[in-house]
């Protein structure tokens, strides 16, 4: 009997030490959220020496708190936990460039999108896609449309060695429209990718635009360039947008308020110039 | 080449230092907690009751078998909804979260507490038979026989398995990066990233991984020597 | 409980099994020989050859695998050009091998000093014995000592062996798809993470559970000479058949 109390007492002193995240207000107006983002997503997050995250998402998150008067924390989660540790209620917000997909949302909710970016492909400049003229934005809703390119692209990639993030939706567009043509290599995180791309591991890299744009402006890259046609749209869902839990609606209305007025008064295009150097806000 | 590790501007001496003291942190907090659960397991397993045998044989075997990156994993994960579970009986709204920090910590403890259960049953098995007869004889009670018979005579048994089971603990704390604790391979890996060198990087990780592992090693064996004074060995 | 859905991951994972039970018998292989070789260098005892050795093993063992795999994989591909010129690129260009080599120096680096251990316990009697027969160096080794040796050291290689399929899930790190590369797609796919790890985690252990008793059935066959004779009762006392 004594054993079981000095037991439970135990057990209520643990309790005590924990961290308690009172995420208990789905259905009142939050005051303080924790956002989560990637943190190795040049230039739309990356983490500095100091161990804090920074780029575009991180100046557009502290944009939108303060308009919604809410406190908030950046923390750091790998790509593939994000969305198993959101619902888990590590933290409230995930902003990490992650596309709002129907897949996604059969288990967590999106903000309306705050950016759109394609996705491409990089490759050596000498490489047989570098020197054909495809080009153009193709949005794979319209796959009449799409499906000829893509088909054009397959012999100039046939058998070329692909380097794409994991558990993205660039490693999904491989693996439907060019799964057997090219041997599709999975990363953890871009940077890992990047890095196989300068040994020449892999022979091409398939991800957003502006995020191979700007790994493709570091020195190690000059014989790299984006080439072929990009894409949206289709697997790649209606663009980048927030993921908050599916019964946090009060914090969905909030992030949806404040998106629409960062959009309205040019917020998001100046971040976004500043950060991507192109303009990724979506059309209203 | 090896001045972005240095201590100037832009270097990142300073921040791969800090991480190595989350390292030893980290370990030294996980391989304490786990001096405590494993001493419960070998205390359960060395006691009468099949029950408590069968326990925590199994729990010795389970973290023994599967790999420490699963493990951590799964505590990452599933400790979440463990203890959101356990924080509702407690009355808590919402979500119950640990620290990632923690979360190591627990993750080390449980997995150095079933080696360091082998540890101490091995230690409590050499203790002469003869001691424990003489102890009872004198109706010592059973805490007064652990505090001046047993634990004494383990410790100093168990220290040669204990230094190896920290060296494991040590190494293991490189895992904990992937639940995104800003510990000495996780900093590695954000500098290699950003810098796209990670020739230097991981160099001096490695670096910093030995000094540590050596630092302590020497110390176990100093401890290891004084436990021995006034013992005949082989 | 959604046994479709456990038996459809589990279904998934095992296709990554080969790979892992590839990687950890090569690995294990390897690291083996280079362990003999590495461990009777060091009896030899010439200071030229036993000082690298000693560095190696104590850089081996004193840092992550991980942080090996990193530096392997990752580290050594700044140093293309280099490697290209040596030749070598083609063996690092590959993670498969990369990975063979962090996994084979790793173990090599922990069985030389399991084996050496082995090698000094093996009771000096019977090698003064073997000498006195007049047995050559290598006929002492190969008759005598690595027997004695090798034996005396399984248990300590068993648990090698075992913390080598352990090490394999590291490899999913660098791409390459064993159990839990494999394990991490399907989260990818499904966001169920504590139900696919918990699967990944029961196959591992079904494997070293197996590993085990292989190992133990190994010794005891090994270590017959050491134990107790059978009792046997002859039928020909019993009947009063001799006298």
């Amino acid at each position: 009997m004594q054993t079981i109390g000095k037991i439970a007492s135990m057990v209520a002193l643990t309790m005590s030490a924990l961290t308690f995240s009172a995420n208990a207000w789905a259905q009142e107006k939050p005051t303080a959220i924790t956002i989560a983002t990637e943190g190795a997503y040049a230039p739309w997050n990356f983490t500095g020496p100091d161990g804090k995250a920074a780029g575009f998402e991180v100046d557009l998150a502290n944009d939108l708190c303060a308009r919604m008067k809410v406190k908030c924390t950046i923390v750091i989660q790998d790509w593939d936990g994000l969305i198993p540790s959101l619902n888990v209620g590590k933290f409230d917000v995930i902003m990490a460039s992650m596309f709002i997909t129907d897949k996604r949302l059969e288990v967590i909710n999106f903000s309306r999108p705050y950016a759109i970016d394609p996705s491409t492909f990089a490759v050596g400049k000498t490489s047989a896609l570098a020197k054909s003229d495809l080009t153009g934005k193709f949005n794979l809703n319209d796959e009449a449309a799409a499906q000829p390119e893509i088909d054009k692209m397959k012999p100039l990639l046939k058998g070329a060695v692909v380097g794409v993030q994991a558990a993205t939706t660039n490693q999904q567009f491989l693996k439907k429209y060019l799964d057997g043509v090219v041997d599709i290599r999975e990363y953890k995180t871009t940077q890992e990718h990047d890095l196989d791309l300068a040994a020449g591991r892999v022979d091409a890299l398939f991800g957003q635009s502006t995020a191979l744009a700007a790994t493709l402006s570091k020195p190690e890259y000059a014989s790299y360039t984006l080439a072929g046609p990009e894409f949206l749209g289709g697997v790649f869902g209606r663009g980048t947008g927030a993921g908050i839990r599916k019964k946090d609606t009060v914090l969905l209305g909030m992030f949806n308020d404040a998106i629409a007025a960062a959009m309205a008064d040019g917020t998001i295009k100046k971040l976004s110039l500043k950060w991507l150097k192109a303009d990724v806000t979506p059309p209203q | 080449m090896f001045d972005l590790v240095g201590f100037g501007v832009g270097g990142w001496g300073a921040a791969l230092l800090k991480a190595a003291l989350t390292t030893f942190a980290l370990s030294v907090a996980g391989f304490l907690s786990g001096a405590a659960l494993g001493a419960l397991a070998a205390f359960a397993r060395l006691s009468g009751d099949r029950f408590a045998r069968g326990a925590a044989f199994a729990y010795s075997a389970l973290f023994r078998g599967v790999p420490d990156l699963l493990t951590i994993y799964l505590l990452y994960f599933g400790g979440s909804v463990g203890l959101t579970v356990i924080g509702g009986w407690f009355g808590a709204q919402g979500f119950v979260g640990l620290p990632a920090f923690a979360t190591g910590v627990v993750a080390l403890a449980v997995i150095s507490g079933a080696y360091q259960a082998e540890v101490y049953r091995g230690a409590f098995l050499a203790i002469h038979r003869g001691e424990l007869d003489a102890a009872r004889a004198y109706a010592m009670s059973g805490l007064t026989m652990l505090r001046r018979i047993v634990a004494p005579q383990v410790l100093r048994y168990a220290i040669p398995g204990l230094g190896n089971v920290w060296q494991l603990v040590l190494k293991d704390s490189a895992l904990v990066s992937v639940i995104g604790l800003v510990e000495l391979m996780r900093e590695a890996q954000v500098g290699a990233g950003s810098t796209r060198e990670p020739f230097v990087f991981f160099c001096s990780a490695a670096a910093l991984y030995l000094a540590i592992a050596m630092i302590t090693g020497s110390l176990f064996r100093h401890v290891e020597r004084r436990s021995l004074r006034g013992v005949r060995t082989a | 409980m959604d046994i479709a859905f456990l038996a459809d991951v589990f279904r998934q994972l095992m296709k990554g099994a080969p790979l892992t039970l590839e990687l950890a018998g090569t690995s294990v292989a390897l690291g083996l020989v280079l362990a003999l070789i590495l461990a009777i260098t060091l009896q030899g005892g010439r200071p030229v050859l036993v000082w690298p050795i000693r560095g190696y093993v104590t850089a081996f063992r004193g840092t992550p695998l991980l942080v090996q795999i990193f530096l392997i994989y990752y580290g050594l591909g700044q140093f293309r050009s280099s490697l290209q010129t040596l030749g070598l690129w083609g063996l690092f260009r590959e993670p498969y091998w990369c990975a063979i080599l962090a996994l084979t120096l790793n173990t090599a680096a922990y069985g030389t000093e399991i084996i050496r251990g082995g090698l000094q316990s093996v009771p000096f009697g019977q090698i003064e014995a073997a000498r006195a027969c007049g047995m050559s160096r290598s006929l002492v080794y190969r008759r005598v000592i690595l027997p004695i040796a090798l034996r005396q050291a399984l248990p300590a290689y068993g648990n090698e062996i075992i913390l080598m399929i352990k090490g394999t899930s590291l490899t999913s790190i660098v791409t390459l798809l064993e159990i839990t590369g494999i394990a991490q797609q399907i989260i990818s796919q499904t966001y169920r993470a504590v139900e696919v790890f918990a699967c990944a985690g029961a196959i591992y252990l079904a494997m070293n559970f197996i590993i085990t008793h292989l190992l133990g059935a190994l010794e005891h066959r090994l270590s017959a000479h050491l134990r107790a004779a059978p009792e046997f009762e002859s039928s020909v006392a019993v009947e009063g058949g001799l006298h």
